[in-house]
């Protein structure tokens, strides 16, 4: 198969899988045998489409290969007839949007541990394998099949609700789903392991904060999320440079930046506004906007930054928020002020990389070399990602006490 | 689907409160606000870890013993048993309990 065709295969993929598992879920009230059935089908997909063209409708035929193969299971089994009702009780058309919001709210159900909602969503809602999901948080096919099995039996068990939480519930169950999307979306931007960025990642986290945002066009947290994702999209071609090393902002050659996606960002935050609930992810998606409408990094609006970021901790109260500000009120108040405001920090951050890379940078602004060095190599020793390591690297050599 | 509501707490910090601390009107409206919904099935406060009494089988010989099969800090102080649709109505029951410094844990019940 030509590379084209199966990239064609994993759109049709990613847009089909959740619709589908979400549809079969709800119409036979069993999630393991619905995500098996909807591999299953995948697999079919695979082993057809190749040889006989992609269907006009993917996901009709999806569905009825998924429901061919439940009837072949089922006849194997004892309930074949009772099951058989069920899927014979309504029609095989494809299934209802809401299902698939149905899905990610029970996947991300506050009742199941957070790594497990993020191995429940990439598998159900998303569609990725098993070993694709072990793969990109580098961790065990094993223990990716174990959460997910451990959290479908809780789902049954404990009786969680298949459905989309009452609206005065709505607000904070959001929450929990946006704060899955948001950490495959990270894990995806720089990632903690021995891959620099897993592009892989941060598509899925566009595609299901775009989903959720269709499915709630008036939640704006969700939108602001989907804003601060496609700001960061726009500035992907500059972020490495040709030999795959980590570029930083300050750094970046703005004219690589997309404006067309900075554009369609900023209409989002500013729909998302209107609605006038601000929220974390807005509040990002406004820092965001302001580094892409910045023609320089000296010329950004660093008074607007502090503020926002002011904004965010009343949010989300953090240290690494704090930290955030404090790196842009460097070019307000100095580097003297700014590594007052870092240090400050010492407890809370000492086990985080970046805590002790910006105190390097501002050491070695305030000419401070030996510290600085000391503050390089905690931030090495503390980071696995390899573009991350590689700068590091780079500037310990420069600031070695033998270099010039 | 039944859930068992485990009302956890420290008795130490329990016992140190007045009845006027505890609130026993706000926990009375809460079992009150159940029972009137008709869906509490079970449920009582029970005497502190310090009154409790374990068995245990050494070899098959029953032991009897002073105190808790666990020491905890926290033990658990009552119990509520509800009938409801499902976990979400069951956390949102969990999270309307009164007590003062308690943590619920919400365990269903295998069905008969």
């Amino acid at each position: 198969m030509s590379d084209s065709a199966r990239s064609a295969l994993a759109d049709v993929f990613r847009e089909e899988a959740g619709r589908l598992t979400a549809a079969l879920v709800r119409r036979l009230g069993d999630f393991d045998l619905a995500e098996e059935l909807v591999q299953d089908a995948l697999l079919a997909a695979l082993e057809h489409w190749p040889r006989e063209g992609v269907p006009e409708r993917p996901g009709a035929w999806l569905m009825t290969t998924a429901s061919r193969l439940a009837v072949d299971r089922w006849r194997r089994q004892q309930k074949y007839q009772e099951k058989l009702a069920l899927l014979a009780a309504e029609p095989a058309a494809g299934p209802d949007v809401d299902d698939r919001l149905r899905l990610i709210f029970t996947c991300c159900h506050p009742a199941i541990n957070r790594e497990a909602q993020l191995a429940l969503t990439l598998r159900a809602v998303a569609g990725l394998t098993t070993p694709e999901i072990a793969r990109a948080f580098v961790t065990s096919e094993a223990t990716v099949a174990q959460r997910v099995v451990r959290a479908k039996r809780k789902i049954v068990d404990a009786q969680i609700p298949y459905r989309v939480p009452a609206p005065e519930d709505l607000a904070a169950r959001l929450g929990e789903v946006l704060a899955v999307i948001y950490l495959i979306f990270n894990e995806g931007y720089l990632s903690t392991s021995d891959l620099a960025s897993r592009p892989e990642l941060t598509e899925e986290a566009e595609a299901l904060a775009d989903m959720l945002t269709t499915l709630l066009p008036t939640e704006p947290e969700a939108i602001g999320l989907l804003a601060l994702i496609r700001f960061h999209r726009a500035r992907a071609a500059s972020r490495f440079d040709a030999k795959g090393a980590l570029v930083l902002l300050p750094d970046q050659n703005r004219r690589l930046w997309d404006q067309e996606i900075i554009a369609n960002a900023r209409r989002l935050l500013d729909r998302a506004l209107t609605l006038g609930r601000p929220g974390p992810y807005q509040v990002q998606g406004l820092i965001a906007a302001s580094h892409a409408a910045a023609k320089s990094w000296e010329a950004t609006d660093w008074p607007r930054i502090v503020g926002l970021y002011e904004l965010l901790e009343r949010f989300w109260p953090s240290p690494v928020v704090r930290l955030n500000r404090a790196i842009a009120l460097e070019h307000i108040e100095g580097p003297a002020a700014a590594l007052t405001d870092v240090n400050a920090l010492a407890a809370e951050l000492d086990g985080y990389h970046l805590y002790h890379a910006t105190r390097a940078e501002l050491l070695r602004k305030l000419g401070r070399a030996a510290e600085a060095y000391t503050a390089d190599a905690r931030a090495r020793e503390l980071t696995a990602n390899p573009a991350e390591l590689e700068l590091l690297e780079s500037r310990l050599i420069a600031g070695s006490p033998g270099a010039a | 689907m039944k859930y068992m509501l485990m009302l956890v707490r420290s008795d130490e910090q329990w016992e140190g409160l007045t009845d006027a601390e505890r609130d026993y009107d706000a926990i009375m409206r809460w079992w009150m606000g159940l029972a009137e919904k008709g869906v509490l099935r079970d449920g009582a406060e029970l005497q502190p870890a310090r009154t409790a009494t374990t068995i245990k089988w050494d070899n098959r010989s029953a032991v009897t013993m002073d105190g808790p099969f666990m020491e905890a800090k926290e033990t658990i102080g009552g119990y509520g048993v509800v009938e409801v649709d499902d976990l979400d109505a069951a956390i949102a029951i969990a999270k309307a309990w009164p007590g003062r410094g308690h943590k619920v844990e919400i365990r269903p019940i295998v069905p008969r």
